[in-house]
């Protein structure tokens, strides 16, 4: 946790951090992929304002280093499933942001083709296998994924994310026991915001320490301080080793917060300013990375001003380009639904007779 | 009579019957301290306390089937689901269990509940949360199934409902619940099973249920302005369904276009225009015809959306075909 965290030291190439080297460029790409993620995810937020994004649009602002603290952690070969909260997370790991906003905005150049939205983002060549709307549906999807890499023996890893309200949903505990049982390939990452909507954890959990909830099916579990990329980076690099030795399944439960409402529609009164500026300006991952860089001497806080500026212009370009990308064609609606078409299914034909 | 929305003729409702019966309790997500996440339950907490006013964690199936087994231990539960995707979670409790239970105990224990919350498709939430499942539901026999149209609808349907000595489903509309109607002021009640005539006519009968209701009356405006006098029907209740109006109206119309927003394979309006077609064939001057939603799932990007979703063109389209004017 946060409070028993020692303070990185410098070293050479960049700095140490709990036995633990990260060059400068890593440190970089790490500060920058958690700034981005920020931008990108409150032009979406202005852009939802603005009415040119619709219906459900859920921010991961504040989770940033879960996000790309994971993300740095895995491999490109290992599968991620997400809920609907998966911006920050299809950024992290590499989709193209044009692409993530056309999707936010509709238009045909989305990731899925203007299908999904927010909520249902997909990228196979990065093995990105979903953002889903239903609350704990990609558990055990994910599970089919460990499954399919056992079986295979291809040393891939699944990084199942669930929130702390989807922690309470059946099928993940038939999830962790089927995947403890078969000891298969999988981290399943519990982003503990400490909120499902307006549901404290107190008030959904009887056990509110979440890395716990795989005890009585033998798989393992750690908390880490999901505020700090770095232990993210850290820690979650242990549980892929741990999970890709073959030992089984194991849980990391990641303590973070959501600095804007559940969704946009969400004025999140249920919650007081105060313990919201706490997170914020208190225990915010990015300005955390920030100082220990600065503190490194591995970079100045006017460096870091002018990446902020180069960031949002950058974003605005993104939004500016998926703006101006067309809908989608008409014929995408009746693509896709299955691989080969059904023969005298209904075509509608829009018209009757 | 007061002018109230569709969402406080469903609180009224949950709160007269509340206040009635005792053994009546609310469950759900965000029900309570949220005031509900479509604001449905507003106030209730306050005024009924966390006894009878429950926040559940996401647990669809373990709630549903708490208040199956409270049903059948005397209690009248409401079940809130934030909205109907998530009860295809519970849809083991709901069919194997809720449904069931009466006719596997030979009579010995009923389920008196209530499933309710928002069905069919919002706006812009993609194919997970747009859906309509009521002609999944209404296959199963020990279930009924209630979809109002309008506020004084909501108000008397959900009354009956949670009086009603078996298990209903209660399917509301999202996009509904703003609406404002006038809502009688005394104790009433609409019996489940009993359909209404919404606008009388004499050329053609358009059946048409929860939101395609509103479609249905303004294709039926643009239907006159052509010299076209459609009669509409609301059957309020899927089930059980008000066959006799149905096919009165049809022996003096001659021709029936039925309209609903879900998917067209073995929909609602299958199920109606087969009964038209086995009870009063010889009424029938042109074939039924139905209007209903694309077999897709439904898409993010607004045009792709509007294109799946039934509309009001398309309603009047059909009555035109029935009516030999297309
Ligand atoms: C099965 C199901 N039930 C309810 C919902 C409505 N819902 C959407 S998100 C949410 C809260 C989930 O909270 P959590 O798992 O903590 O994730 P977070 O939003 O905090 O990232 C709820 C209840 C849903 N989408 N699916
Ligand atoms: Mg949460």
């Amino acid at each position: 946790m946060a409070e028993k965290q020692k303070k990185p030291a410098k070293s050479a190439a960049g700095l140490t951090h709990e036995g633990r080297e990260y060059s400068a460029e890593t440190l970089m790409e790490m500060h920058d992929s958690m700034l981005f993620i920020r931008r990108f995810e409150e032009k979406a937020g202005q852009l939802y304002g603005l009415k040119k994004i619709g219906g459900f649009c859920h921010l991961c602002n504040g989770q940033e280093a879960v996000c790309v603290g994971v993300q740095h952690a895995a491999e490109a070969g290992d599968y991620f499933m997400t809920g609907y909260r998966d911006h920050g997370h299809i950024l992290a790991r590499g989709a193209a942001p044009t692409a993530v906003m056309a999707e936010l905005l509709g238009r045909a150049g989305g990731m899925v083709h203007g299908k999904g939205g927010s909520m249902h983002m997909f990228d196979a060549k990065l093995n990105f296998a979903g953002g889903n709307g239903i609350v704990g549906e990609q558990v055990p999807v994910g599970l089919g994924f460990g499954f399919a890499s056992k079986y295979r023996g291809d040393g891939r890893v699944s990084v199942c994310f669930m929130g702390d309200g989807a922690i309470n949903q059946g099928a993940v505990y038939e999830s962790f026991n089927m995947a403890s049982l078969w000891k298969l390939p999988i981290v399943f990452v519990i982003e503990n915001n400490q909120y499902a909507m307006g549901t404290s954890l107190d008030r959904a959990s009887a056990e509110t320490h979440l890395f716990k909830r795989g005890i009585s099916f033998k798989v393992p579990g750690m908390q880490l301080d999901g505020m700090d990329v770095l232990e993210v980076e850290r820690r979650m690099s242990e549980a892929l080793v741990h999970a890709r030795s073959g030992e089984g399944p194991i849980i990391v439960e990641a303590i973070t917060y959501r600095y804007r409402g559940h969704s946009m529609s969400d004025p999140a009164t249920y919650r007081s300013r105060a313990e919201v500026d706490e997170w914020r300006s208190g225990r915010d991952p990015i300005a955390r990375l920030q100082a220990q860089i600065v503190d490194a001497g591995l970079a100045t806080e006017d460096e870091f001003k002018q990446k902020d500026r180069d960031i949002k212009k950058e974003v605005n370009a993104i939004a500016k380009a998926a703006e101006a990308q067309p809908e989608p064609d008409a014929a995408e609606m009746w693509a896709d639904v299955y691989s080969d078409p059904i023969e005298g299914a209904y075509p509608y034909p829009g018209k009757v007779g | 009579m007061s002018k109230i929305t569709y969402r406080d003729a469903l609180n009224q409702a949950m709160c007269e019957e509340m206040q009635r019966d005792e053994n009546v309790f609310l469950m759900g997500e965000e029900v309570a301290e949220y005031n509900g996440a479509y604001k449905i339950s507003q106030g209730m907490l306050e005024k009924f306390g966390p006894k009878r006013v429950i926040d559940t964690p996401i647990t669809e199936l373990g709630f549903a089937g708490l208040g199956v087994g409270a049903a059948m231990a005397g209690l009248r539960p409401i079940i809130e689901f934030m909205t109907w995707n998530f009860a295809i979670l519970a849809l083991d409790q709901i069919v194997n269990a809720a449904a069931k239970m009466k006719y596997m105990s030979a009579g010995q224990y009923s389920v008196p509940m209530v499933f309710r919350g928002a069905g069919g498709s919002a706006a812009r939430v993609g194919s997970q949360h747009s859906q309509s499942l009521e002609n999944w539901l209404a296959n199963v026999p020990g279930l009924k199934v209630v979809m109002p149209s309008n506020p004084a609808d909501a108000k008397g349907l959900l009354k009956s409902s949670i009086r009603d000595n078996d298990p209903v489903i209660f399917i509301e509309n999202e996009i509904n619940y703003g609406d404002v109607g006038e809502v009688p002021d005394e104790d009433y009640l609409i019996p489940l099973g009993k359909a209404d005539i919404k606008r009388a006519g004499s050329d053609v009968t358009i059946v048409a249920h929860s939101r395609m209701t509103g479609f249905a009356l303004t294709a039926a405006d643009e239907l006159a302005k052509q010299g076209i006098d459609a009669e509409v029907i609301d059957p309020r209740t899927i089930k059980p369904l008000d066959e006799a109006t149905i096919l009165t109206s049809v022996a003096k119309t001659n021709r029936a276009v039925i309209a609903e927003e879900g998917w067209r394979f073995a929909g609602i309006g299958a199920e109606i225009s087969a009964r038209i077609m086995e009870k009063a064939f010889d009424d029938l001057d042109a074939p039924v015809a139905r209007v209903t939603g694309k077999d897709v799932p439904m898409a993010y990007a607004a045009n792709l959306e509007l294109m799946t979703l039934p509309s009001v063109a398309d309603i009047v389209e059909a009555a035109r075909v029935v009516c030999n004017r297309a």
